[in-house]
């Protein structure tokens, strides 16, 4: 079949259906809890697996958190509140600034960025951005982006210690949000959903013990491109589906393909579908405005990090098997 | 000449394979052969630059100069370290 973005086509309520009744099939004979909590972040992932958490469990049985902190884009919490209200399920506020200032890790980020960048301080805003695969040959590596009150961004290249730091304590959001998460789905003997899409499970853009874990992902398998049809199909609010998407991780906004991937979303699904379905560079670079060499740097970048990202996606590893418990079915 | 091959041999093999050298040459690519990662490339870039007291331009970060022992001496010895002469 000739590669062409229809590929990616699909029946968003044949798909809408399939996925609520494995939801409900998964948690009525693996996770044995009666409701599943998703953290809403008023981006489309999240906006979507609650709304097909609404479809296979209904509006009683989804609760959501949200959960914004000082480098938060303002309008999280306004988004957030409006898929809220659009599916009717109750959710509730938690602040995370507070635990995060317990955990030093606005000291520890600032730190990590003055040994860069000494006069980095109040009221600077920053973010990581990596290196264009797309623009040569070279390895990719990460520069901090930093600006001041008023002031133009500057841009640094950062080495080894101050990027592990800056990315540890930075860490820190995702995991915060997960511990609420599982404490509030303890509470009620919910479980939790994760929200990543394909490109997102597929290479690794996650968290470990973070946003990685949840006890059911029902989006992971879908592109990106997929999940914004089942947006629409699903009604989720314009103003999210609008929305670019942004990690909203740090406090400069930024694109996910600035900072992780090689492509904005929508030709990045392309290139990983051609990948995944055994099109050469040469069947898939006109679909996505590259040349076939550009498509070839793209496939290897994707294999890369499947590469190095492969132990996120690992449990831990015993040194020898424990054949008593079977984690697979 | 020797003496850097050695030290770098060293670096890689300890750093990154554990101790276990195990088939690793002087021309395995660190890249192709899963030794070394994006952060891994970063450890090699800060030990390179406090080492042999060198900088390196961002323009220098290509596997032509980086993914082997081969590569590295050669790369070393254009930026006037030393050893690598």
């Amino acid at each position: 079949m000739r590669f062409s973005k229809d590929l990616l086509q699909l029946d968003p309520a044949q798909e809408t259906a399939r996925i609520a009744g494995a939801v409900r099939s998964i948690m009525r004979q693996d996770l044995k809890r009666r409701g599943l909590v998703v953290a809403l972040s008023g981006g489309i992932d999240s906006s979507v697996t609650a709304a097909l958490a609404v479809e296979a469990l209904g509006a009683s049985r989804v609760f959501g958190l949200e959960m914004p902190e000082q480098h938060s884009a303002p309008e999280t919490l306004s988004l957030s509140g409006m898929v809220a209200q659009k599916l009717g399920i109750q959710t509730v506020h938690e602040d995370i600034s507070g635990i995060l200032e317990a955990f030093g890790f606005y000291r520890r980020y600032d730190a990590a960025v003055q040994t860069v960048i000494p006069e980095y301080g109040s009221g600077w805003k920053s973010k990581i951005v990596t290196s264009d695969i797309m623009e040569g040959k070279g390895f990719s590596f990460f520069s901090i982006v930093a600006q001041p009150p008023e002031g133009e961004p500057v841009k640094k290249r950062l080495p080894l210690k101050a990027y592990l730091e800056i990315v540890a304590a930075t860490n820190f959001k995702q995991r915060t949000r997960k511990m609420l998460e599982y404490y509030h789905a303890d509470r009620l003997n919910y479980a939790v959903a994760g929200t990543p899409n394909r490109l997102e499970y597929d290479q690794g853009f996650f968290v470990k013990q973070g946003d990685g874990a949840a006890d059911i992902k029902p989006i992971a398998h879908l592109y990106k491109t997929q999940v914004y049809d089942l947006a629409e199909y699903l009604e989720i609010p314009e103003e999210i589906r609008s929305r670019p998407p942004t990690t909203d991780t740090y406090s400069l906004a930024q694109g996910q393909d600035e900072f992780y991937f090689a492509l904005p979303y929508d030709r990045m699904d392309l290139c990983l579908h051609g990948k995944n379905n055994g099109y050469p560079p040469e069947a898939v670079a006109e679909s996505v405005s590259l040349s076939p060499e550009q498509v070839r740097r793209v496939y290897e970048d994707i294999d890369t990090k499947r590469k190095t990202t492969r132990y996120l996606h690992l449990a831990p590893q015993l040194a020898a098997a424990v054949p008593e418990i079977k984690l697979s079915k | 000449m020797s003496d850097i091959r050695t030290t770098l041999k060293a670096f890689i093999i300890d750093n990154f394979l554990f101790g276990d050298d195990n088939g690793f040459a002087d021309d395995t690519s660190f890249l192709e052969e899963g030794i070394i990662d994006s952060t891994g490339m970063l450890e090699l870039i800060t030990f390179l630059e406090e080492t042999y007291s060198i900088q390196l331009d961002d323009e220098e970060l290509i596997p032509e100069n980086l993914d082997s022992i081969n590569n590295l001496v050669s790369f070393l010895s254009t930026k006037q370290v030393p050893q690598a002469q």
